[in-house]
């Protein structure tokens, strides 16, 4: 006992390990593990590498469903089967830390690592989205985040020739300090040319190619990604610096090994670098693995097998294969330029040894590795959420301000305004598969060679799951599938971020615990299966958790690219509808109204996910038959801002009115759920109106595409110049 | 006609000019590697879009110095057409096949949009399916596109006709607004004296089918093929 109480708090505290995980390490392996055991164990044991406090939570999501072919934490990405022989491989993945203390590298090197999470499946990654999240823009630090991280992307994804199609940027005062940085890759394989990262068959060889090996992220998933941290400068050296060229390089040489059969398995060296990728390996396929560290490629002198193991330099796969295949494996990464050599092989028992020459350095069974302590503890609801809820939103007094100057203001808001000063900074149409470029509800990829396209989009409120983290968890994911159903795809499968603070405090917990069961809710409702996804915690800022901040990346698929739908009014004449139109109260909840033009954050927002999934299934099917001309998910700044957007993309006026009976702030901007505007020709509606009773869902006339003015009875009469100036310009305007 | 489609390790539009030529236009098309040197069964060469070596140092430096690029010059000299594209434009100026640089965008950032090129000339074997002073709808996707040239150069561009392609707004006028990176004069594509290499920044690869939101593309490769 005094052996295991020995160890200083510094040696613990480095790989943020307690103690009480300390002695279970000591008692399972019956001895006291030298340095390089205990950095192996600690950082796998990691919250970024072992999810030890969500992963009992994470079980709650449905998984199942027929298109699924991997299962979130079976690889390194889920994969769907979306027919013709192909299948989608994805998931998302965040990079705050690093984003926060270095955003340039901290954001590239995201990309980096959610790139080589697909093609490590063998698939060849058509599309990136990102997630991202900052504290307001008056503030200089919070503007150098936010250039730092959309710079970051736009060199590593413009690099590597993946188009960056889509994804979401939100500012609120609970990121200041925190920024998000989520970064999601969507890949598309052959479903016979499918690889695990399986470390299979005894004496197999385990091959390291790419980058050589650097004393840089030793400790990024231990030290950084799973703890909060206060001074940034201390932890720079902790962020890695990227090589897209080379990881470019790396994806064709690695497919091109894929599609000449000659790997077992192929595996990425990512968080905790190159103890996860062969103890992970190893773990999958039920083996052993030995490696001698002193084959290990280095970037500078003295380094010692703890650094090598631990390091998280970027751009490096371990490859599994068969001996007889060395050579060949050999012509393909000299036809590339890249450093390849064999590091170690897989053994029969189910230990990792670690040598460096003769001297064994490292002696652990697998399991020890990749069974970390799960917690389940006890959340505590926010003490503040009653209150916030409770909020009397109708006593509230009407801006001073009309509504058609309230518009204005929300088209300006940096979270309602247009993105091209981020996504024109992202190669968008590389790959020529994209179809509906960035800016949409969602983004359309085609495959070709098939009629095929997907529907991609990321969607999460933090606003909404901090008032009410159940029902903000279900409306991330009732949004996410209506975006892709807004331009004519059918949810198939989603992966999530799931962003939170310290989930050691009640409160934080209560909020992770209840987005999680939110979220699962929507998924069975709307019978979206989760495939992948990632989990990032301690994102605090002295002592302050952000806003609960489950991210979900959404995929759609279009039988048919030609049967897609788009958000723009298209023909004089054609008649508005809302679908879900009198779902009652709008509300004011949560809004961006309310934030923005009360400093307001309260309410209680709701969801009808039955009515949610009747909502969408009579729009899918509405763009399927033809009958509607366009689509738009009403959501943020409501229905007002919907329809400039609508007229905005058409170019092209709208005349109509709303309900009388409400308040127009309310009427206009409330954010209430499962709604979508559609236009249609006149000839059309009676169907639709059928086809809306049929299905069970309110359905409200709105008024005409007409004119060049967004002209809504009584409220507002504004040219179109203007709405599209102020909502083209807002976000530049911010950064001034 | 048979295209070559130089592929460096970093190249990325190597797949998206290969669907254009033979999904789109009927074309035969096959990859050069970059160390590769027969280039005997071309009628045309591609050098597409991309980061040639990571193009960390200025781009294309270190590509000119790919064993395909000495052979080039020779396809080039026997008068075999050449057309760079985006990052090929670069590498043809670094090579010395056309003259200038191509200096980091006027805003110091990427640009990824659609903008309009004016056909200057169209008595070039790239453009002579256009008709006169047609603007072309055209996307672009660089960091650093802004031509640059000596003050001696520019005019000799001029006075030759070898500026082909020129930024413009919608209806053709050259503006300093419709102008993406800041190219002087509003350069967005030149020949060698001889004609037969083309350097443009613009990707008429990406534009050759409606369902990408234009067409104009074809008019280039169109104008190869007339």
């Amino acid at each position: 006992m005094t052996e295991k109480m020995s160890i200083p708090e510094e040696a613990l505290d480095r790989l943020a390990l307690t103690r009480a995980e300390y002695a279970l390490v000591v008692e399972r392996l019956g001895r006291v593990p030298n340095d390089v055991e205990l950095g192996m164990v600690g950082s796998l044991w990691s919250e970024h590498c072992s999810y030890k406090h969500s992963r009992p939570l994470l079980r709650m999501f449905p998984s199942q469903g027929e298109r699924v072919m991997v299962k979130p934490g079976e690889e390194n990405a889920g994969v769907v089967d979306i027919g013709d022989g192909l299948a989608v491989v994805m998931k998302i993945e965040s990079h705050n830390h690093p984003s926060a203390i270095e955003p340039h590298q901290g954001a590239a090197t995201g990309v980096g690592g959610i790139v080589r999470d697909i093609f490590t499946m063998g698939a060849r990654p058509i599309a990136l989205l990102n997630s991202l999240r900052f504290g307001p823009l008056d503030q200089p630090r919070n503007r150098y985040l936010f250039g730092g991280v959309v710079g970051g992307i736009s060199d590593y994804g413009n690099c590597l020739g993946i188009p960056d199609v889509g994804g979401e940027v939100v500012f609120s005062p609970s990121y200041s300090g925190n920024p998000l940085a989520n970064a999601m890759c969507v890949g598309l394989v052959d479903t016979k040319r499918l690889i695990r990262a399986r470390a299979e068959g005894p004496g197999n060889l385990l091959v390291m190619v790419g980058s050589d090996t650097g004393r840089d992220g030793i400790h990024g998933a231990s030290g950084l990604a799973s703890r909060t941290f206060e001074e940034e400068r201390e932890l720079r050296p902790t962020v890695q610096v990227g090589n897209p060229f080379l990881e470019k390089v790396l994806i064709e040489a690695c497919l091109e090994l894929v599609d000449s059969g000659l790997l077992v398995g192929l595996a990425d060296l990512g968080a905790a670098g190159l103890t996860s990728a062969v103890v992970e390996s190893a773990g999958r396929a039920g083996s052993g693995v030995e490696i001698d560290v002193s084959r290990v490629l280095r970037r500078e002198e003295g380094m010692t097998p703890y650094e090598v193991m631990l390091s998280e330099s970027q751009e490096r796969m371990l490859l599994i294969i068969a001996p007889e295949n060395w050579d060949n494996v050999k012509v393909i990464t000299n036809r590339w330029d890249l450093w390849a050599d064999v590091i170690g092989q897989v053994t029969d028992d189910d230990r990792v040894r670690i040598r460096e020459g003769n001297v064994q350095v490292a002696d652990l069974p697998v399991g020890v590795l990749t069974d970390p302590p799960l917690y389940t503890l006890e959340g505590k609801k926010p003490p503040e959420l009653d209150r916030l809820q409770a909020v009397d939103l109708e006593a509230l007094p009407l801006p001073s301000e009309g509504p058609s100057e309230v518009l204005l203001r929300l088209l300006a808001s940096p979270n309602i305004a247009s993105k091209l000063w981020v996504y024109r900074q992202y190669d968008h149409q590389v790959m020529t598969n994209t179809v509906v470029p960035p800016g949409s509800d969602a983004a359309v990829v085609r495959i070709k060679g098939t009629r095929k396209a997907l529907a991609l989009t990321t969607d999460g409120n933090g606003r909404l799951c901090y008032l009410d983290p159940y029902t903000g968890g279900a409306i991330a994911v009732a949004e996410a599938a209506r975006n892709v159903v807004c331009v004519g795809a059918k949810p198939i499968a989603l992966t999530d971020c799931l962003n939170f603070g310290n989930p050691e405090k009640p409160e934080v917990y209560y909020q992770m615990e209840e987005c999680i069961k939110g979220m699962a809710q929507a998924c069975r409702t709307l019978g979206v299966p989760v495939i992948s996804g990632n989990v990032s915690l301690y994102n605090e800022t002295r002592g302050e958790a952000i806003y609960p901040t489950p991210v979900v990346g959404m995929l759609g698929l279009l039988e048919d690219v030609d049967k897609g739908c788009q958000i723009g009014f298209r023909e004089n004449g054609d008649v508005v509808l809302l679908l879900g139109g009198d779902a009652g109260d709008p509300g004011l909840a949560g809004s961006e109204y309310l934030e923005v033009i009360h400093h307001l954050v309260a309410g209680k927002p709701s969801l009808d996910l039955d009515l949610e999934g009747r909502v969408q299934g009579l729009c899918l099917s509405l763009i399927n038959d033809g009958l509607v001309e366009s689509a738009h998910d009403c959501s943020l700044g409501g229905l007002g801002v919907a329809l400039a957007l609508c007229c905005i993309k058409g170019q092209v006026g709208f005349r109509g009115r709303l309900d009388a009976a409400l308040r127009w702030d309310e009427s206009l901007f409330g954010e209430g759920q499962s709604r979508i505007v559609v236009s249609a020709h006149p000839d059309n509606l009676k169907r639709i109106i059928e086809k809306a009773q049929a299905s069970g869902v309110p359905l409200l006339e709105l008024g005409i595409v007409e004119g060049r003015n967004l002209n809504i009875e009584g409220l507002i009469d504004i040219p179109l110049a203007g709405i599209a100036s102020r909502w083209e310009n807002g976000l530049e305007e911010a950064l001034k | 006609m048979r295209f070559g489609i130089v592929v460096f390790p970093g190249t990325w539009s190597d797949g998206d000019c290969y669907h254009a030529v033979t999904e789109v236009m009927g074309q035969e098309a096959s990859y050069v590697w970059h160390k590769d040197t027969d280039l005997s069964s071309y009628d045309c060469l591609l050098l597409p879009g991309g980061f040639s070596y990571g193009d960390y140092l200025r781009c294309g430096a270190i590509a000119r110095f790919s064993p395909v690029m000495g052979a080039i010059e020779g396809f080039v000299k026997r008068g075999g057409l050449v057309i760079g594209i985006c990052n090929g434009f670069q590498i043809l100026c670094e090579a010395g096949l056309l003259p200038g640089v191509l200096m980091r965008n006027d805003s110091l950032q990427f640009r990824c949009s659609w903008v309009n090129v004016r056909v200057e000339n169209r008595s070039t074997p790239f453009t002579r399916a256009c008709r006169p002073g047609q603007v072309i709808r055209i996307p672009i996707a660089h960091g650093e596109g802004r031509y640059y040239a000596s003050e001696d150069t520019i005019n000799e561009l001029e006075e030759e006709g070898r500026i082909v392609l020129r930024y413009c707004t919608e209806d053709s006028q050259v503006t300093p607004e419709s102008n993406p990176n800041g190219s002087l004069n509003g350069i967005a594509g030149i020949v060698n004296r001889e004609g037969n290499v083309l350097g443009m920044m613009p990707h008429p690869e990406r534009c050759c089918e409606d369902l990408l939101g234009g067409a104009d593309g074809r008019y280039i490769f169109q104008s190869i093929l007339a």
